[in-house]
């Protein structure tokens, strides 16, 4: 850390002593702003939480009451003696970038982040900054994406050809972001989509606050088992392979994440089929996001670190791994959002 | 090449064996006698000769791709396999090449003559050429076998099927020592003679875990007991004056136990043993650690013949006289058995595995009970009826264990699995404690959920002390119940023992660093079972 530091690393997580808050604590404190929804950036327990207004229903979904003030976009807010404005990510609807200024000193924070425009989420948008705090799930070049549009063309044609076999499709996918991203590529004209409860939940919040999902149907005890040999069903990964699926009779099932990129992790998950499709930047989206901030300095946590962060010294970067101690991760790594 | 590529794709597209099957079948009806050879080839674990060094293959892939080699090497570690590393990391392709699975090989084969430069022109060349899955294919069959879920037993079945033969006798026909140059398709699997390989070993029958008490098998009277002992499951053959041993893992281990030489002079040609290879001495067989000295060795060198002498303790027969009697009932061929080494010389390394009497379920339990006194780890039951079948089949025989040794050690060191395990950690060594110190005892790799392990992961990544390259020291806070099988000496161990199969039991979330067993415990244990 320099003397200008606008950040530090603290065990509870990254803080700013010139406006007195946290970024995405992992442990209670007086004030957290808050990248995003996800369980591994929003924990329960801060006494404030600021956040963008699209990402505050879902927050107030997960979290219940909580004291919560948002910004929009761009919009500028004095801390303290700090200057903090929110940017577009492009990670999950409402997800953020945070920027913070401090005398000359700017320092953006990345949450997770794609640079892919998903249609879904408010695009990413590259922030100028001195110092930039990235995760870096991704931060190996074994890592690229296809275009999303390749990969619904191959999911599309996965449960037309189950479809015209009787088979259910069950595909896993995490409940915030990446279901609603799937349901918006999804060929309606197949069949009908079906929801896992955990999934519903938030669509319902999103359509809520005006964001245009297609139609779906919710699973219910009462749900005709028969006859839907045509329908996909979203489930949260935990639900595949379980006597949930089961119930559905034949069954072929897949799983959507940036991890089925590696046949490995594939086979572990033993599902029929894994489509790579992440909301994380690949390992160019990491690097094309890191030049386009023009830091000096950049700070990697989430992830590879080590091979990231060496990656990006050789590069004639100034850059450090954030020791996870102080970020905090999932406890569930392969189920990070 | 499409079409292997398609058919790994589709094999790594299902986890249903009828699909996979399904698969493979339509593959071989699709493609010439030589690709139908190198696919089951392939899939058996043979590959064709190496010509490419895994260095020479980094270094390219690293010139071809733009990074430097180091992360590639990083990359890799994260991978696990370095032919899916480099299919991934590389830009793509810029023309394209077709060629049959055969003519790919056989390129590749041609290579081992060229000098460095003309290998790496071909190489660059071809993973310029070849598309995702095809270049994965194809690095894979330069750098080693595939494994794409596919057993023996899920092959044989679908050449099987192509064939119109049956499945135990395809099974049959894909063991040994065949190799594509040397055979055709016709010759391996549709020829009538089948006895041209005069090592070919028969398919090994295995047990299965009983879970369940022996009460559910039903009378006593329709099984024999024999004792299970922990050596190397090895098939003898004496055919042509020869004499072959192969391991269970079907690696042809002749060399390894030269004691076996003398057996042709001794029993006739055509007869094949099935037995346990186990270091013998005074009558009695000697740990499974004192095998160990004799395995990954090539040749035996006179020293370790006399201090680890080796005997074939027999408890089946599967051929005799020429004659395969794998479909005869087990207390035939066991009385067969009986009565031919009932007549061999005691200096032979040659003996028969006992049959245990037992009348009842209760008296058997009993004798299970002193397995560890009579250098055994528990029973196998073997249905009195039963045919010496083809793999691992559920009923006919059962492997019924002694219940393992359980310790509770404490997690001090992790360290990140690769493959399957590539974004967790999994690695893990265990301690107990001495006096006030923690002396690192055993590492375990196996036995918890897929779940747990994420969850360790987590908390490994915040509580790690201090990392030594890829390992890394954790707080001293977590007690795992280790299970094993048995235990012995080791000078090579700072804690003075070594465990054999030791797995994590459980994660004992009830217990504290302080409750874990201490060395005094393990070395009782030694005392009493070492
Ligand atoms: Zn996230
Ligand atoms: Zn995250």
């Amino acid at each position: 850390m320099n003397r200008d530091a606008v950040l530090n690393f603290s065990p509870s997580g990254i803080y700013c002593p010139a406006g007195d808050f946290y970024i995405d604590p992992w442990r209670p404190v007086e004030r957290a702003l808050i990248t995003h929804g996800h369980a591994d950036h929003a924990r329960k327990g801060h006494k404030y939480y600021l956040s963008t207004d699209i990402a505050a229903p879902v927050l107030k979904h997960r979290l219940g009451h909580i004291t919560l003030e948002t910004l929009r976009y761009s919009e500028i807010r004095q801390i303290g003696s700090a200057r903090v404005s929110f940017h577009p990510a492009g990670h999950v609807p409402g997800s953020a970038q945070i920027r913070i200024k401090v005398g000359g000193e700017a320092w953006v924070i990345s949450g997770d982040y794609k640079l892919e425009d998903d249609g879904l989420s408010t695009a990413f948008d590259p922030v100028s900054c001195h110092s930039f705090v990235t995760e870096c799930t991704f931060g190996l070049p074994v890592f690229r994406w296809q275009s999303q549009a390749q990969v619904f063309q191959e999911i599309n044609k996965w449960w037309a050809n189950n479809a015209a076999n009787g088979i259910v499709s069950v595909v896993g996918a995490y409940g915030l972001g990446k279901a609603q991203r799937l349901l918006c590529g999804l060929d309606l004209s197949i069949g009908k989509v079906l929801t896992h409860g955990a999934i519903e939940g938030t669509n319902r919040v999103m359509r809520a606050q005006g964001i245009v999902l297609p139609e779906t149907e919710q699973i219910t005890p009462e749900t005709d088992r028969k006859g839907n040999g045509s329908t996909l069903i979203l489930a949260p990964p935990s639900a595949l392979q379980s006597t949930w699926e089961r119930r559905f009779g034949d069954t072929s099932n897949a799983f959507a994440s940036g991890w089925m990129g590696l046949r490995g992790v594939r086979r572990r998950r033993s599902v029929d089929r894994g489509f790579v499709i992440s909301d994380h930047a690949d390992w160019d989206g990491l690097n094309a996001a890191i030049s386009a901030t023009g830091a000096e300095n950049i700070y990697v946590t989430h992830g590879y670190t080590d091979v990231f962060s060496k990656w990006l010294s050789s590069k004639g970067y100034h850059s450090e791994v954030v020791p996870s101690r102080f970020t905090g991760t999932s406890v569930d790594d392969e189920e990070v959002e | 090449m499409k079409r292997f590529a398609a058919l790994i794709t589709q094999l790594e597209e299902t986890t249903k064996t009828l699909q996979k099957t399904k698969a493979i079948a339509a593959y071989l009806q699709s493609v010439p006698d030589q690709d139908r050879l190198w696919c089951v080839t392939l899939f058996s674990g043979r590959r064709p000769k190496r010509v490419i060094t895994s260095r020479q293959m980094r270094e390219w892939a690293s010139a071809a791709s733009g990074w430097p080699l180091w992360l590639l090497e990083d990359s890799y570690a994260v991978v696990g396999d370095l032919g899916e590393t480099i299919a991934l990391v590389l830009p793509s392709p810029e023309t394209e090449i077709e060629k049959s699975l055969s003519e790919w090989i056989n390129d590749l084969r041609a290579l081992a003559s060229l000098d460095v430069e003309k290998k790496r022109n071909f190489i660059l060349a071809s993973w310029n050429s070849l598309g995702g899955p095809e270049r994965f294919v194809f690095n894979k069959l330069i750098t080693s076998g595939f494994r794409v879920g596919v057993s023996q037993k899920l092959m044989a079945r679908a050449v099987a099927q192509v064939a119109k033969k049956t499945e135990t006798e395809i099974a049959h026909r894909l063991m040994g020592n065949w190799h594509p140059d040397e055979t055709t398709w016709y010759d391996l699997i549709e020829a009538e003679d089948l006895r041209v390989d005069l090592s070919r070993p028969y398919p090994f029958f295995l047990s299965s875990a009983l879970e369940s008490s022996p009460q559910s098998l039903g009378a006593p009277s329709d099984w024999g007991a024999e004792w299970k002992w922990d050596g190397i499951r090895g098939q003898v053959i004496i055919r042509g004056g020869s004499c072959f041993t192969w391991s269970r893992g079907e690696e042809l281990v002749t060399q390894k136990f030269p004691e076996f030489e003398k057996f042709p002079d001794f029993l006739p040609d055509g007869t094949v043993l099935d037995g346990e290879i186990l270091v013998w001495q005074d009558e009695h067989p000697l740990p499974f650690n004192k095998l160990q000295t004799r395995i990954g060795r090539k040749s035996v060198s006179k020293s370790i013949l006399e201090n680890a002498p080796v005997i074939l303790y027999a408890y089946d027969l599967l051929e005799w006289r020429g004659e395969d009697i794998r479909e005869q009932p087990y207390q035939e061929r066991r009385k067969l058995l009986e009565d031919i080494l009932s007549s061999t010389s005691p200096s032979l390394p040659l003996r028969l595995s006992p049959s245990i009497a037992f009348s009842d379920w209760i008296s058997l339990a009993k004798t299970r009970s002193k397995a560890r006194k009579n250098y055994a780890e528990g029973l196998i039951l073997k249905k009195m009826n039963s045919l010496y079948e083809v793999g691992r089949k559920k009923g006919p025989w059962w492997k019924w264990k002694l219940d393992p040794f359980n310790i509770d050690a404490v997690m001090i060191y992790a360290q990140a699995g690769h493959g399957r395990r590539a974004n967790l950690y999994t690695d893990f060594t265990f301690a107990v404690w001495q006096g006030s110190e923690l002396v690192p005892l055993t590492k375990a790799y196996s036995g918890l959920t897929d779940a747990e392990f994420r969850e360790i992961s987590g908390w490994v990544r915040r509580n790690t002390l201090q990392r030594f390259g890829p390992v890394r020291q954790v707080t001293p806070e977590h007690v795992f119940e280790i299970a094993f099988e048995g235990i012995h000496e080791s000078q090579r161990h700072k804690s003075g023992v070594a465990l054999r199969f030791p797995r994590m039991a459980r994660w004992r979330h009830d217990k504290k660093p302080h409750e874990a067993n201490t060395i005094g415990d393990l070395k009782d244990l030694l005392k009493t079972y070492g």
